[in-house]
């Protein structure tokens, strides 16, 4: 059953022992590979190690051929910050997380390894839901969005989306912050600009870098995978805008 | 000469955790350790060591995750609702096969009282999974600085979580410790350990997870396997692991069995009774898990009662009692035994002393 996956790149490739799991249209595969990229392009692939949590992101962890380490639901970035103080500057540590592990049940962890100016980099993917336990309500789920546990709607009584990248850039211990999308090949360069600048600021040592990628969850949204990125044009990205919030060389 | 210095019992941890060449300290204040986070504060830094207040005991724990998975030695330290907060780090560390060291300051309840309300939870594992971790119950603050150094052998050695079990007495408590390094066999080399590929020669790829038997790898394909392979290790620590101390058990008729600050007061107690004649023995266990059930068993046969005092509502009597395998009769002292009436009370040797003279 073991098969060979690859990236496209040439160097970062994976051999896995399982069947991709990812539903028809879901854009984490894109973004796995994004980051590869990028990690090939700075050539920093035997010195980083990547952390994943629980949920559809933890696929990365087998699926990319860097040391990697499957931890708690929503602690990366504690796991993360104790590693980098350890393994020091020539390491290069990355969270690769959900909206849900990153900033419901890891908010705490985000918010103060982002306080902290931890030299450690986070990748949020965001598809507004939760995506592994069946699509119910995240803190990225927008108005009017319907989930498994908001079944009329998200509305006042269910509080507000939380926008991750505003608020983490607001900051001080933060170097980067940045939401990108794949909807295009122009979004996607774009994207990959950001991944690859937020890592830069953890190489230069500046601080906290953050990157939120929007992607499409096809199979909690009931849409097809086409609809799924018209999705994320019409209502995800003028709800969550993308662009650079915070870039800083330095922090005082 | 080896250097003999005055010390609280908090700080004894701060100093084995130096000998035992410990490199990272993640730690949220609670109190009664509150002196542990702070030693490490102000010691660690100054070394090149690594110390991180984390934002709270979930913090803490899987900081220590980390810490462990990079293959140096790393601690972490709390109280009791602390400890409550990090069991589902303590089930991930198992899992994962991480060895850390983690010390449990007691207290009663939510309250900052001095008490041994944990017991149960550090024997049986708070967490989920079905998970064991070794633990060290000393007595004192030389014991306290000692089995840091064992946990962390310990911990090394069996590739999992190891718990030093302190109380709200022993860490405020002062007492002159001998800063001494403990030998110990050498350890299997970590090349487990998450550090980047280019740590190791032939660049290949590490990975650590916390769902061990879930993500197929040729170690353990499937969840049972990785049961089957938990087990093996759970019983060779049961085989070889369980330590205790015991004294004048050849002839007692009772014998006292605690653990802590509690095992201090009761050999004065016995000390006491002894003179007057009776014949009372002692046996602490120095593991609570692995509990030293062979010690008990082998005198429940031969006709020795016991009398366990813990300064709880009764949690290890249900291991003594597990282990006299209905033999024999188990009598128990409990914190409704303290010498006050209320919360500051603590166990005394007259109140054993009174209760001992009524059973034999």
């Amino acid at each position: 059953m073991e098969k060979e996956w690859s990236t496209g790149t040439p160097r970062l490739w994976a051999r896995i022992p399982v069947p991709l799991a990812f539903c028809p249209g879901c854009q984490h595969g894109t973004a796995i590979r994004a980051l590869c990229e990028v990690i090939d392009d700075l050539g920093i692939e035997d010195n980083t190690v990547l952390i994943v949590g629980i949920g559809c992101s933890a696929m990365a962890f087998i699926l990319t051929n860097v040391d990697s380490m499957m931890v708690a639901h929503g602690r990366p970035c504690d796991v993360a910050s104790a590693m980098k103080r350890i393994l020091g500057k020539d390491t290069i540590i990355i969270t690769w997380q959900g909206d849900g592990d990153s900033i419901a049940i890891g908010c705490e962890p985000t918010i103060h390894a982002a306080a902290r100016g931890e030299k450690i980099t986070t990748f949020m993917l965001n598809n507004s839901n939760f995506g592994t336990t069946g699509g119910q309500l995240a803190p990225t789920t927008i108005m009017g969005q319907v989930t498994t546990t908001t079944p009329y709607g998200r509305n006042h009584d269910h509080g507000y989306p939380i926008e991750a990248s505003e608020f983490l850039g607001n900051l001080r211990g933060v170097a980067y912050s940045a939401r990108g999308a794949f909807t295009s090949p122009a979004n996607y360069q774009k994207t990959k600009k950001y991944m690859k600048r937020a890592l830069e600021k953890q190489i230069d040592g500046v601080g906290y870098s953050f990157v939120e990628i929007l992607t499409t969850c096809p199979s909690n949204w009931h849409l097809s995978p086409k609809e799924s990125l018209r999705r994320i044009e019409e209502e995800l990205i003028p709800q969550f805008p993308l662009g650079e919030f915070k870039n800083v060389d330095k922090i005082e | 000469m080896t250097e003999r210095i005055l010390m609280q019992g908090n700080e004894a941890v701060g100093w084995g955790a130096l000998a035992a060449d410990c490199r990272a300290f993640f730690g949220y204040p609670i109190t009664p350790q509150n002196e542990i986070i702070e030693w490490f504060a102000r010691e660690f830094p100054n070394r090149g060591r690594v110390f991180i207040q984390s934002a709270s005991e979930t913090g803490s724990i899987n900081m220590l995750h980390g810490g462990a998975a990079t293959g140096v030695r790393a601690i972490t330290s709390t109280s009791s609702p602390g400890w409550a907060l990090m069991q589902e780090g303590m089930s991930n560390l198992a899992n994962a096969e991480l060895p850390c060291v983690i010390v449990l300051v007691q207290r009663g309840w939510n309250t900052t009282r001095h008490a041994q309300t944990d017991y149960t939870s550090v024997t049986q594992g708070g967490g989920y999974g079905g998970y064991k971790t070794i633990v060290l119950a000393p007595k004192s603050g030389q014991e306290i600085y000692d089995f840091v150094q064992i946990a962390f052998y310990l911990a090394d050695k069996y590739r999992n979580p190891v718990i030093v079990l302190s109380d709200a007495i022993l860490g405020q408590m002062m007492e002159s410790v001998e800063l001494r390094t403990l030998d110990f066999e050498p350890l299997p080399e970590k090349d487990w350990a998450i550090r980047g590929k280019a740590s190791r020669k032939d660049k290949s790829k590490r990975m650590s997870s916390i769902a061990q038997g879930m993500v197929p790898t040729p170690k353990y394909p499937n969840l049972c396997s990785f049961w089957r392979h938990y087990s093996e290790k759970v019983n060779t620590i049961k085989e070889n692991e369980a330590r205790y101390e015991a004294y004048q058990v050849d002839d007692a008729e009772l014998i006292l069995v605690a653990f802590g600050y509690v095992a201090r007061v009761s050999k004065e107690a016995l000390l006491r009774a002894r003179k007057k004649g009776l014949k009372l023995g002692m046996i602490r266990p120095i593991t609570l898990w692995p509990f030293p059930e062979r010690i008990i068993k082998e005198k429940a046969l031969q006709g020795a009662r016991f009398l366990v005092i813990e300064d709880n509502m009764g949690q290890m009597i249900e291991d003594v009692k597990l282990a006299a395998q209905g033999h024999t009769e188990v009598y128990l002292i409990s914190s409704m035994e303290r010498h006050l009436p209320i919360e500051e009370g603590a166990i005394y040797p007259e109140k054993v002393l009174e209760i001992i003279e009524k059973l034999i």
